[in-house]
């Protein structure tokens, strides 16, 4: 079972952009606390993603024709882990580059293409993506918002909830219905670009308990997109869907979202000259070493074409299981020296990362989904 | 020669020789000669003997579907032991006896080794050597475990036997990547059965496999195999020269997932399955024996931290430095 999963190296070309992206990151990110960089890929500056882009490590795996880098998902592999295990602030170009261009390329027609894909190379078209409503989380085919056909395209009401970064995005690539109704499951939904420029749309920021904002509401009150909006074929929007979810839940941001708070907790460790922690320290690294192969593994699987959507979600619910485990077992092992002063910044790192650790396994895709993919992907149901 | 051809005729070699009937008959003090005398003539024993030697010169990583099916069959013989132990007797230029050999890694006498019982020598890591030692020369005793063929090892003074170079890491973590990927291969085995008996058995007038609390805990059975099985790859990746590193994340790892599985295994299986003769056991009492030997989790996460707190990079540079090169 799962035996495509299986031990993969990064070619050496692609660990070649190694250095390059390093330095990038020293001259950019040097200076942020560690508890600004714990924000990893919530974090958000858009300064940074278009010099980026200007730098040539956006659009990796797109072609040179639409301004990408035509280089593949283990370039991708290499240069994301950098960004995150550095604790870059890369949520402005985030979904754009993971998702939304390997979309558009996917299902767009030309013109489509054209349009959006170099502005997302060049880290200056910011995507979101529409998915949950009021009364849609997991279950996503129950979704209500409308897109109707007019005579110059379509019209657009409803509301989507919890998307991330739509308050600073330019689009929004929304999973919407446009025929039937949610009785009708999964048919007669389909996935349209809309500007979040246009007139009758509204959005307003959630605060989460960590005091960030970096999801919102978005609500649209007759909408209305020329017929170029739809993406793909309507009434195929799950399949789409479905396709991207490989792109999704297998690269390192379900492996080192917490990793900037290891990193601060190792050089605590390391200044107090403490040994007590060498066992947890090491499951620590048997665990991101194994993810690590395991999600390389996942990274040989796109790069050759294929969509491995049970596997990367082993691969998420695992590595989130990990970035979850983490700040627990940190706050025990730093509590149960009472009498060791922790700086301000490891512990704003530690308490950061703890309230925030349940929303790894929430977002793209909830653990107990994860779970019911692996099991129906195993032959069970 | 490449080791996916191998695989299929020495896992159809294992699946007649190693029937549960016959794994049970070693268990229960039989006779294993007839078993060995079939793995010896195989020729598979000499597979990562160099070609020049008169092996087939395989990589450790080449033949670890090969271990991974003694795994799964639950062979009652130190089959890959045995392998590991020809290629290092090989490659002193030392010529190996016909019979099974075991591994003890511990250095001090009295340690447990797995298949000790079973075995005509024992290849001992004292530390500074290995010496390969005839169980005649040794004191062998069973644990007194309910069909265990681990066996208490001793020696007065120091084991007595043909001396060869110890490889720089040691034998425990060359025998700790061997074990990790015994785990993984049964790991496996246990996922199919579990997941065919979740399938077909009724309760509640539906497989039980369809009950969503079933299901979640097969899924994080099957994320464990998966674990298991890419941690032992990277403890292989080396080969013989293995990384400590690497080792302890491949063994970490797998003894991690060892319990777990072996309980889920259990749980779907309810009652039948803990019945001795029922053959999940033979796989799940040996998943317990291979997570305690040649270190647990809990030791090499020792030998892991250790070495990671001594370096000032990152956790990820460190990791991909110190597991992952070469």
């Amino acid at each position: 079972m799962f035996d495509t999963l299986t031990l993969a190296a990064l070619p050496p070309e692609d660990e070649a952009l190694r250095p390059q992206i390093r330095a990038f990151i020293a001259s950019h990110v040097a200076g942020l606390p560690a508890d600004r960089r714990a924000r990893s890929w919530q974090g958000f500056d858009a300064a940074f993603s278009r010099a980026l882009g200007q730098a040539g490590f956006l659009g990796l795996t797109l072609p040179r024709a639409y301004g990408g880098q035509e280089r593949g998902p283990f370039a991708r592999f290499v240069v994301v882990e950098e960004l995150l295990s550095a604790g870059a602030p890369v949520a402005a170009h985030w979904i754009a580059d993971r998702q939304s261009a390997p979309l558009i390329l996917g299902y767009g027609t030309e013109e489509q293409r054209q349009s959006y894909i170099p502005r997302i190379c060049r880290g200056e078209a910011l995507f979101c993506i529409g998915m949950s409503e009021p009364g849609s989380g997991s279950d996503l085919a129950s979704v209500r918002t409308r897109a109707e056909r007019t005579d110059a395209g379509w019209r657009v009401n409803g509301q989507k909830i919890w998307t991330t970064n739509a308050m600073h995005s330019d689009y929004m690539i929304a999973l919407l219905r446009t025929s039937g109704t949610s009785e009708d499951r999964h048919a007669g939904l389909s996935q349209l670009i809309i500007d979040l420029k246009a007139p009758g749309v509204a959005v307003r920021p959630i605060v989460d308990l960590t005091g960030d904002a970096h999801f919102a509401e978005v609500f649209f009150d007759n909408v209305e997109l020329p017929a170029d909006a739809l993406i793909g074929r309507e009434g195929e929007g799950w399949k789409q869907v479905t396709a991207e979810l490989a792109f999704e839940r297998s690269g390192p941001e379900r492996i080192y979202s917490s990793v900037v708070l290891l990193d601060a907790w190792t050089r605590h460790l390391q200044a107090v000259g403490r040994r007590d922690a060498d066992a947890l320290t090491g499951r620590f690294m048997a665990e991101i070493a194994t993810l690590r192969a395991m999600s390389i593994a996942c990274t040989a699987r796109l790069a050759l074409g294929e969509s491995p959507v049970v596997e990367a979600s082993i691969v998420k619910d695992r590595g989130t299981t990990f970035e979850q485990d983490l700040p627990v077992a940190i706050g025990d092992d730093l509590a149960a020296h009472p009498d060791e002063p922790v700086s301000d910044e490891l512990y704003r790192t530690l308490l950061y990362v703890t309230h925030i650790a349940p929303s790894f396994s929430l977002r793209g895709g909830t653990r107990e989904i994860l779970r019911g993919i692996i099991a129906r992907g195993m032959g069970l149901r | 020669m490449d080791a996916s051809e191998l695989l299929e005729p020495f896992d159809r070699m294992l699946a007649t020789i190693a029937m549960p009937a016959a794994v049970r008959a070693v268990e229960s003090g039989g006779d294993a000669s007839a078993m060995w005398s079939e793995l010896a003539q195989s020729g598979f024993l000499d597979a990562l003997v160099p070609e020049d030697a008169g092996g087939a010169g395989l990589s450790l990583a080449a033949i670890a579907p090969l271990i991974e099916a003694v795994g799964a069959h639950a062979v009652p013989l130190p089959v890959a032991e045995t392998m590991v132990a020809r290629a290092l007797m090989a490659g002193a230029g030392v010529a190996s006896p016909d019979g099974p050999i075991a591994l003890a890694t511990a250095g001090v006498p009295g340690q447990i080794v797995p298949c000790g019982l079973v075995a005509t020598h024992v290849l001992v890591d004292t530390g500074d050597r290995l010496v390969l030692a005839p169980v005649d020369a040794l004191a062998v005793a069973p644990t007194g475990v309910h069909h265990a063929l681990s066996a208490r090892i001793g020696w007065e003074g120091a084991p007595a036997g043909h001396v060869i170079a110890r490889p720089e890491a040691g034998l425990r973590a060359l025998a700790a990547v061997v074990r990790a990927t015994l785990i993984a291969g049964a790991a496996h085995r246990l996922l199919t059965m579990t997941t065919r008996h979740a399938n077909e058995r009724v309760q509640f007038g539906k497989p039980i496999g369809r009950q969503q609390a079933l299901q979640q805990n097969l899924a994080v059975m099957a994320e464990d195999a998966v674990a298991a099985r890419i941690a032992a790859q990277l403890g292989c990746a080396r080969g013989l020269d293995v990384s400590l590193a690497a080792a302890a994340v491949a063994k970490s790892t797998a003894s991690s997932v060892a319990a777990r599985l072996a309980g889920t295994a259990h749980a779907v299986h309810g009652a039948i399955g803990i019945s001795e003769e029922f053959d999940l056991p033979l796989l799940t009492r040996r998943l317990h024996e291979w997570r305690l030997a040649d270190g647990s989790e809990g030791y090499w996460n020792g030998v892991l931290g250790h070495a990671r707190l001594a370096d000032p990079a990152g956790s990820v540079d460190w990791v991909r430095a110190e597991v992952f090169a070469g």
